[in-house]
């Protein structure tokens, strides 16, 4: 069914590639602009995605500093949002709700599922499974063109003058329905509920694609069971986005009619800035139940790339097979379904029906037995290795570190009993940014540093990566673990202003404003360090020197393609693959790697 | 002001020419020494992993400092009977994930520091091992359903309908930006309640003749009423904005779905349940409950989600509008008990927003006060006798319901244990 699509640069399928790429000239448009090579769109959304996460980070400084020193006038809030937004250099309410709300969105959907999903699945799909290119080109460049519109969208909503949307990244109604209610949830609401409809839609379009691919662009020799793990990860997140997606989308419709068509969806029984709403009927309680049964999924989607990133990493640099080959694709086929069916667990204290509670209880903890099998298994895979400390693998072992600090928080919380208590807390912010704004982060920057060469055929300097690394994973757990402590003295999230607390309890007072400066000095630090890499990035695209064919003497398909981009991938007859491929240091063989494409020797048995 | 941004750009810039003139040095000397970028050379790889070690001990230093400074009780000791349920479940789930935390990253940064790459030496081919991995599947799981069996039977405690029985029942009502209480009075019965009815001296709505009566008067002639709209509308001699025609038609078209339910609701409604709300008692500012007594929170919300968190009672439900949520829960320390225990003479309990609800979430917070039997007693009294409901809101008509209504509340007084 795939392979029937053919997209304007034609034959591109699996039979014979017999032109010669070298001669046919592309115009700048159709090279870098609305390109549909796979390898040119996974750096559109990789760049894309780089600006977004910059503009997030920026906005969480504003805010942070405002949490470290509440009511302290600072030019650098009234340099970033201008007396309107920030009067004598001192944040407003409304628009510290703004930056909170729009930092967490980008977060979320923009860098980590944009940009993770985005630029890897569509570089390493393509390559490491030996297809041409993706199963529709053409789907490709309009999912990457639906993902700009909506980041540009997303970016519009900061400016305009009634703010951006101010209700939480989950934009729960009828706070969101309202412009009554607050500021944000005017044409800032409406901004972001496009943005996000067009956001589903690109996500569609390339989950759908990368399903396609993989299920039928394989090489020739390439089974299921010899796929890498990225593949695997890659493949079930894309089938997570696409049973997902559209209950967001159809959230985010019920919302918009509610807001703009005057239906009662949501909204039941309100008395909003003295007026009598007529709506009756409708729950808003239905509302989180669509969006997390997306938001969940969501959150594996984010990191199941992570992890499978991380996985060829680890196992390429300590020189091992990655133990456990099986058991590993079947956590992530585990944790994938399970993901679907703990949706609940966001909404313990909705007053929902206490058994329905234990059902999500019980769900939500057996999660934790995939995710122990893997890091049980990355463990084993650095156990009498042969490590090569590269940036990548560091970022790769900062990842397991922060999936097992992340993951054993997330136990306390999926306990409905102890969620009682800490539910909406800071140990909430604390547990899912070291899940997501670490370990997924980790993963990215890891498959950055790693595929560098591939993308750009240059090299990064290996010596600022360290730096940056250091300084990252110093900076971070700075932030995040202080604020475990924060969170479990019960201080709510999405509060501008913790001083409240000197009026009736002085000792969790001294505590909370303590640890908040604490939190903004290593997240400043930490957003510095990120400039090493930003440079690093920048200046290696262009003055970096060139890479190797194979710089990680990896066993992957992606490392037998030329340096120079071609369209197609390979220049001649697409590669045969006749191993695994983690055959690291395996007894017998000259070389302490041996790729794919290397057919079995005589009585070798292959894992 | 513009210089110091200009002496800042001035530094970025120099400071990212600095970093460039760095790179390219290292890059001639690496030239120099023939090593790509893609080598690793021992000596990094050695550096690196020393590092691994140093940042574990930063990271088990960080947390152990944190624990003993903060630990995770800094809301202080529980203030309420399940609450100490709550904290011990709390800890003893705390002391499982510490041992993982610590076991697993030992062993991380340990392999990754001790493991690295030496001349001469072979990584171990060990694609799978089948009981290594069934112990590590299996044993998570064991200690997985201990959690979710402690966890369960705590929640299913807390949660329990049966136990409600007798509970006195209070409502929480929430709004931008603040929190009332309504004490359901001598019959432990909340008046009943329906937001249509909200009018300044009825602000929860309450359901009585009166109060219909009234809402129905509001709606028709107050300031922008049926009647003004209309007339206004009419009034030719008033020129209206188009904009403005076009909201006051929305509003008016509102009103009058609205005033016909307000009728229906007069025509069915009962008198006999007037008394259940004009006992209430409604109350602001600050929330008294007296110790060893069990209370069941109704909450509700005007509106959008707030929600109602008690921190010190380890406490939290949602208010929904359109819905009526509730807990149940027994305050068993007094404020004066606990600022002895606490050290802090300006310590209270305290009721917070935790759900993002505006501009002013942070502010939305009510104190609370654990009184002792005796002090609650005479607290309430004085409630009763001035303060309810009807006296303070309602004080001049005559109460609608007939006089056996009222006699039935003796039958029903809260049981205080």
């Amino acid at each position: 069914m795939a392979a029937v699509a053919h997209d304007s640069h034609g034959n591109h399928g699996s039979h014979g590639h017999h032109e010669d790429h070298g001669h046919h000239e592309e115009s700048f448009v159709s090279k870098y602009l609305f390109s549909q090579d796979h390898k040119m769109i996974a750096k559109q959304f990789l760049l894309t995605a780089v600006f977004m996460g910059v503009v997030a980070m920026l906005l969480s400084i504003l805010f942070r500093i405002q949490l470290a020193w509440p009511g302290e006038s600072s030019d650098f809030l009234t340099f970033f949002l201008g007396e309107t937004w920030a009067p004598g250099g001192i944040l407003k309410e409304d628009m510290y709700l703004g930056l909170v709300t729009i930092h967490g969105t980008i977060m979320v959907f923009f860098l980590l599922t944009g940009g993770l999903s985005g630029t890897f699945s569509n570089l390493l799909i393509p390559l490491q499974l030996g297809a041409r290119d993706m199963a529709s080109g053409f789907l490709n460049m309009l999912s990457y063109w639906f993902f700009f519109i909506s980041s540009i969208i997303m970016l519009v909503s900061l400016f305009i003058e009634t703010g951006p949307a101010m209700a939480g990244w989950t934009i729960y109604p009828p706070l969101s329905a309202l412009p009554q209610a607050i500021g944000g949830s005017g044409l800032g609401m409406t901004l972001w509920l496009l943005s996000m409809t067009l956001f589903v839609v690109s996500s569609l379009l390339g989950s759908l694609n990368y399903i396609v691919t993989v299920l039928n662009l394989r090489t020739k020799g390439m089974a299921m069971t010899r796929m890498p793990l990225t593949i695997w990860a890659f493949f079930v997140t894309a089938i997570l986005g696409v049973l997902s997606f559209p209950v967001l989308f159809s959230a985010v419709l019920l919302l918009m009619m509610d807001r703009l068509v005057g239906t009662s969806f949501y909204l039941s029984d309100i008395i909003v800035g003295g007026e009598m709403l007529a709506n009756h009927g409708g729950s808003p309680i239905l509302y989180q139940h669509l969006f997390w049964f997306l938001g969940h999924p969501e959150v594996y989607i984010v990191l199941l790339p992570a992890l499978g990133l991380s996985s060829e990493i680890i196992s390429t640099n300590s020189r091992k097979p990655i133990f456990g080959y099986r058991a590993m694709i079947g956590s992530i086929l585990a944790i994938g379904f399970l993901s679907f069916i703990v949706w609940g667990h966001h909404m313990f204290v909705t007053g929902m029906n206490p058994f329905i509670g234990s059902v999500f209880v019980f769900t939500t903890l057996l999660i934790a037995i995939p995710s122990a099998v893997k890091v049980f298994n990355y463990i084993t895979t650095l156990w009498k290795g042969a490590i090569v400390l590269t940036p990548a693998m560091m970022f790769a072992i900062g990842l397991v570190s922060t999936f097992i600090t992340g993951g054993v928080t997330g136990i306390i919380l999926a306990d409905s009993a102890l969620d009682i208590a800490i539910h909406d807390t800071y140990f909430v912010v604390a547990h899912f940014h070291i899940v997501m704004g670490m370990s997924a982060v980790f993963g990215m920057f890891g498959g950055v540093y790693h595929w560098f060469p591939k993308m750009f055929g240059k090299m990064m300097n290996k010596r600022l990566g360290y730096a940056h690394f250091w300084i990252t994973i110093f900076g971070a757990y700075g932030v995040f673990f202080p604020m475990h402590f924060v969170g479990l003295a019960g201080a709510p999230r999405r509060y501008y202003d913790y001083s409240v607390y000197g009026d009736f309890n002085t000792k969790s007072y001294d505590m909370m404003m303590d640890l908040n400066v604490v939190i903004t000095v290593f997240a400043i630090i930490a957003a510095l360090g990120q400039l090493l890499f930003l440079f690093n990035f920048f200046y290696s695209i262009f003055r970096g020197p060139k890479t190797v064919q194979n710089p990680w003497r990896s066993n992957t398909l992606e490392w037998t393609t030329p340096i120079e981009h071609v369209h197609g991938n390979w220049p001649g007859e697409l590669p045969t693959v006749h191993r695994w491929p983690y055959d690291y240091s395996k007894p017998g063989a000259e070389e302490d790697f041996v790729p794919q494409t290397v057919p079995l020797l005589e009585g070798e048995e292959e894992h | 002001m513009m210089g110091s941004k200009l002496v800042a750009l001035i530094v970025i810039v120099l400071g990212v020419i600095a970093i460039a003139q760095l790179v390219r040095l290292y890059e001639l000397s690496s030239k120099l020494r023939k090593e790509g970028e893609h080598e690793t050379n021992s000596r990094d790889n050695r550096l690196n992993a020393r590092m691994m070690l140093v940042f574990m001990s930063f990271l088990f230093i960080g947390f152990i400092y944190l624990m003993l400074n903060f630990g995770w009780t800094g809301m202080g000791e529980a203030a309420s009977v399940h609450g100490r349920e709550t904290d011990w479940l709390l800890n003893v789930n705390f002391w499982l994930i510490i041992i993982v935390f610590f076991f697993t990253n030992t062993l991380l940064f340990t392999f990754a520091h001790k493991y690295i790459r030496k001349p001469g030496v072979k990584a171990f081919y060990f694609p799978h091992d089948n009981k290594l991995e069934m112990i590590w599947t299996v044993v998570p799981a064991i200690v997985l359903a201990f959690i979710i069996i402690l966890g369960l039977r705590s929640w299913n405690k807390i949660t329990d309908d049966a136990v409600s029985k007798g509970a006195v029942n209070i409502e929480l009502f929430s709004k931008q930006f603040d929190w009332t209480a309504r004490y359901s009075g001598d019959d432990n019965v909340l008046g009943k309640f329906d937001y249509k009815l909200t009018t300044d001296n009825n602000e929860l709505g309450l359901i009585t003749t009166n109060t219909i009566d009234s809402a129905i008067f509001q709606m028709e002639n107050g300031v922008s009423g049926i009647n003004t709209l209309e007339s206004k509308l009419n009034d030719k001699k008033i020129i209206l904005v188009p904009e403005e025609r076009e909201k006051m038609i929305v509003d008016l078209e509102r009103k009058s779905r609205l005033i016909r339910i307000l009728y229906q609701m007069r025509g069915h409604h009962d008198s006999k349940i007037d008394n259940f709300a004009w006992d209430d008692i409604i109350q602001k500012d600050t929330l008294y409950l007296c110790e060893n007594t069990e209370y069941e929170f109704n909450f509700r919300a005007k509106d959008v989600i707030h929600s109602a968190y008690f921190p010190h009672f380890r406490a939290q439900m949602n208010t929904v509008p359109g819905l009526t949520t509730r807990f149940r829960f027994t305050p068993d320390i007094t404020t004066k008990e606990m600022k002895v225990k606490m050290n802090d003479s300006k310590f209270n309990y305290v009721l917070l927003c935790n759900k993002i609800c505006g501009s002013a979430h942070y502010k939305m917070k009510m104190i609370v006060v654990v009184l002792s039997k005796s002090e609650f007693k005479n607290w309430m009294n004085a409630k009763k006798n001035n303060s309810t409901f009807k006296k303070v809101y309602f004080p001049v008509v005559a109460p609608a319901a007939p006089a056996a209504a009222v006699s039935t509340d003796s039958t029903m007084v809260a049981t205080v244990k």
